[in-house]
């Protein structure tokens, strides 16, 4: 009796927050303007212009989770090796720029790429030729890169700092060389943070619209900012309902895929 | 002779300035059962650790066979280690696990199976390759991880505190295990424990440390039988230490009273430490022994009662003995005199820490 009052307040949250919202796209999804049912919205994903949104935004995120795993992963094996004292105030370091507002930041990579901006300025001091960074596939990389990278960062370094220093020595009193003892023992045990980074990466990336408005400017279009514009611009919430239900798939998909590979992935270190 | 399996010479270590280990020797014969005692800080592990490759001391040699090691890497040194909280790797099976040391040195599959089905007999624990690390208890995996060094064929086996995880009963049953291991694969075994019990019932060879120095060195009997400091003999076993006063050769004044001892060259009228162990003591009629008291507390203890007599001096003496002396009575002491031990005070706290030898 008393645990169902107890999770009262989040069974409101989830219906009010969650549960209408999803039911509220499903139907707007599969509706009309006359609230027919249909399946255009979600069959306009095949237009040109959609699809290519939409493996635009599958590559950039991809490859803006690739550079953050790669980035991650030494960092996090810095963090570990430095110690809990040490440690700590380099995650503390890591974090301070999430506290400034994801708007903000972006729009700071912004000055600093624009064609008259920070960057360019400074090539012209030094007589360079100026660069064509902002509005680029790469700078909207980079602006993932940049927001995201904490997302993968702690969840691997929490893992590693999990993993016992005697474990370690054991491998190297085994005969094991550093490169061995990396990828028999601290790589698959560290298979479950690498995953959920790339989950926590992968996903926003997948859906943001901000960082390619600002760094991307108009003329590249990420799903996200397809479905942004028909809530927007367009006014057509069936379509970007539609459209958004189609990217859950996506989302979905590659979630499971992701989980089956843990699985297969774990005891397998040889 | 033969020349000892592992000699360290002369070997310092501090960490952040504060000695840990200072100006340690030590010599280890091949075929042995060493065991580093001593209490919680005393730079056990980092002796083993020394010997592991895992840290390198400050000052100093390692020698392993006849060959300098001192800066070898762990993964180039011909021994295994069992750490103390087994540090499995808890991502593979325990056939992994054992095979893991085998097919990093690329030995031949069916050569790694038989290995694998060896050494998960000699510990009692056939069948459980397939298992998972999480599914054995701390018995098990304290195996499985000995397993797991002794496929290696090493010459020397590091243990720490193997048995520190595990309760009395496991304790016991794992030591005699370890024990018949040992004579079974003849490889020679240095052992960290801070249980004297343990000590006194594994080893060969037994080494007392205390704040980084080796107090005593010797068999499980001269270290009990023959402390030659106060340490040692407060350290293994319960004793009584008091001061005394050796008056000639085999004469020593306790408390005001003259006991023969069979203790010779301490010169005449020099104050020294005498300890006398709990079941040395015999308790007489009064008038019969050199000391009187009274019994001031009696526990029953199983095998003995521990009684407390104090004497007017106020020293409370431990007692072991079969028979029973109700508390209050009036007893006097009597002790052989080759239960006595002499050992020389020390003159400084550092002196203290280092153990007095003469
Ligand atoms: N890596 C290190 N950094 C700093 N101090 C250390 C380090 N390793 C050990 N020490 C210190 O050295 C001293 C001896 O440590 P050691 O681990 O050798 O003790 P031990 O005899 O094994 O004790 P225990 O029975 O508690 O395991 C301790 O005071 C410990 O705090
Ligand atoms: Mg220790």
């Amino acid at each position: 009796m008393s645990k169902k009052l107890l999770s009262g307040p989040y069974v409101l949250w989830m219906i009010g927050f969650t549960i209408i919202p999803l039911a509220l796209i499903l139907y707007y999804g599969l509706t009309d303007r006359s609230g027919a049912f249909t399946l255009a919205n979600i069959m306009a994903i095949a237009t040109a212009e959609h699809a290519k949104a939409l493996w635009l935004s599958l590559g950039l995120s991809l490859a803006s989770t690739i550079c953050c795993l790669l980035l991650a992963y030494p960092l996090a094996m810095v963090l570990r090796a430095k110690g809990v004292g040490a440690g700590s105030f380099i995650v503390f370091i890591f974090i301070l720029p999430m506290w400034m507002n994801f708007l903000l930041r972006t729009l700071a990579w912004q000055t600093l790429l624009e064609k008259s901006g920070v960057i360019n300025g400074f090539l012209a001091l030094l007589h360079l030729p100026p660069q064509n960074m902002i509005n680029t596939p790469a700078a909207i990389i980079l602006g993932m890169v940049y927001n995201f990278l904490p997302f993968m960062v702690l969840p691997i370094y929490n893992v590693l700092s999990k993993i016992d220093d005697n474990t370690i020595n054991a491998a190297t009193d085994l005969g094991a060389s550093s490169l061995q003892t990396f990828w028999h023992i601290l790589l698959p045990l560290s298979v479950p943070g690498i995953i959920s980074g790339i989950n926590m990466v992968f996903v926003p990336a997948l859906t943001t619209f901000v960082i390619s408005n600002l760094l991307g400017g108009s003329k590249i279009l990420l799903i996200g900012n397809v479905i942004e514009q028909e809530f927007t611009k367009g006014s057509n919430w069936h379509l970007g309902s539609g459209l958004s239900l189609v990217l859950m798939i996506f989302i979905l998909i590659s979630m499971a895929l992701i989980a089956k590979y843990d699985k297969n992935g774990e005891g397998n270190a040889f | 002779m033969h020349q000892p399996l592992i000699d360290l010479q002369h070997i310092s270590k501090s960490f952040d300035g504060t000695m840990v280990l200072d100006d340690l020797s030590l010599t280890v014969k091949e075929n042995s059962f060493v065991t580093l005692l001593g209490p919680s800080g005393c730079g056990k592990t980092t002796t083993l650790r020394i010997i592991g490759g895992f840290e390198s001391p400050d000052t100093g040699s390692v020698i392993f066979d006849g060959q300098e090691i001192t800066h070898l890497p762990p993964n180039k040194r011909q021994l295994n280690t069992v750490f103390q909280k087994y540090a499995l790797f808890t991502h593979m099976t325990i056939a992994d696990n054992i095979a893991f040391g085998l097919k990093i040195k690329n030995k031949p599959k069916s050569y790694i199976q038989d290995k694998i089905k060896y050494a998960l007999k000699l510990v009692n624990l056939d069948g459980y390759e397939n298992r998972s690390v999480d599914s054995l208890s701390g018995g098990q995996q304290q195996r499985i991880a000995i397993a797991r060094a002794i496929v290696n064929e090493p010459r020397l086996l590091l243990l720490d505190e193997p048995l520190g995880a595990l309760d009395l009963k496991l304790r016991q049953d794992m030591q005699y295990e370890l024990i018949r291991l040992k004579n079974e694969l003849g490889i020679t075994f240095i052992y960290v424990t801070h249980d004297q019990e343990e000590a006194l019932t594994m080893s060969d060879t037994i080494v007392v440390m205390n704040q980084g120095y080796i107090q005593q060195m010797g068999s499980p009997e001269s270290i009990y039988n023959e402390p030659e400091n106060a340490f040692v003999a407060d350290f293994i076993g319960d004793s009584n230490i008091v001061p005394g006063i050796m008056l000639r050769d085999e004469l020593v004044e306790i408390f005001g009273a003259k006991f023969a001892c069979v203790d010779k060259g301490f010169g005449t009228n020099r104050p020294v430490d005498v300890v006398i162990r709990p079941e040395d003591i015999d308790l007489v009629a009064p008038g019969q022994g050199a000391l009187s008291g009274i019994v001031t507390h009696l526990i029953f203890k199983g095998v003995h009662y521990e009684m407390e007599v104090t004497t007017p001096d106020g020293f409370e003496w431990l007692v072991h003995s079969t028979d029973l002396f109700p508390v209050g009575r009036q007893v006097d002491i009597h002790v052989d005199p080759f239960d006595i031990q002499i050992m020389n005070k020390p003159a400084s706290e550092d002196e203290e820490a280092m153990g007095v030898n003469e």
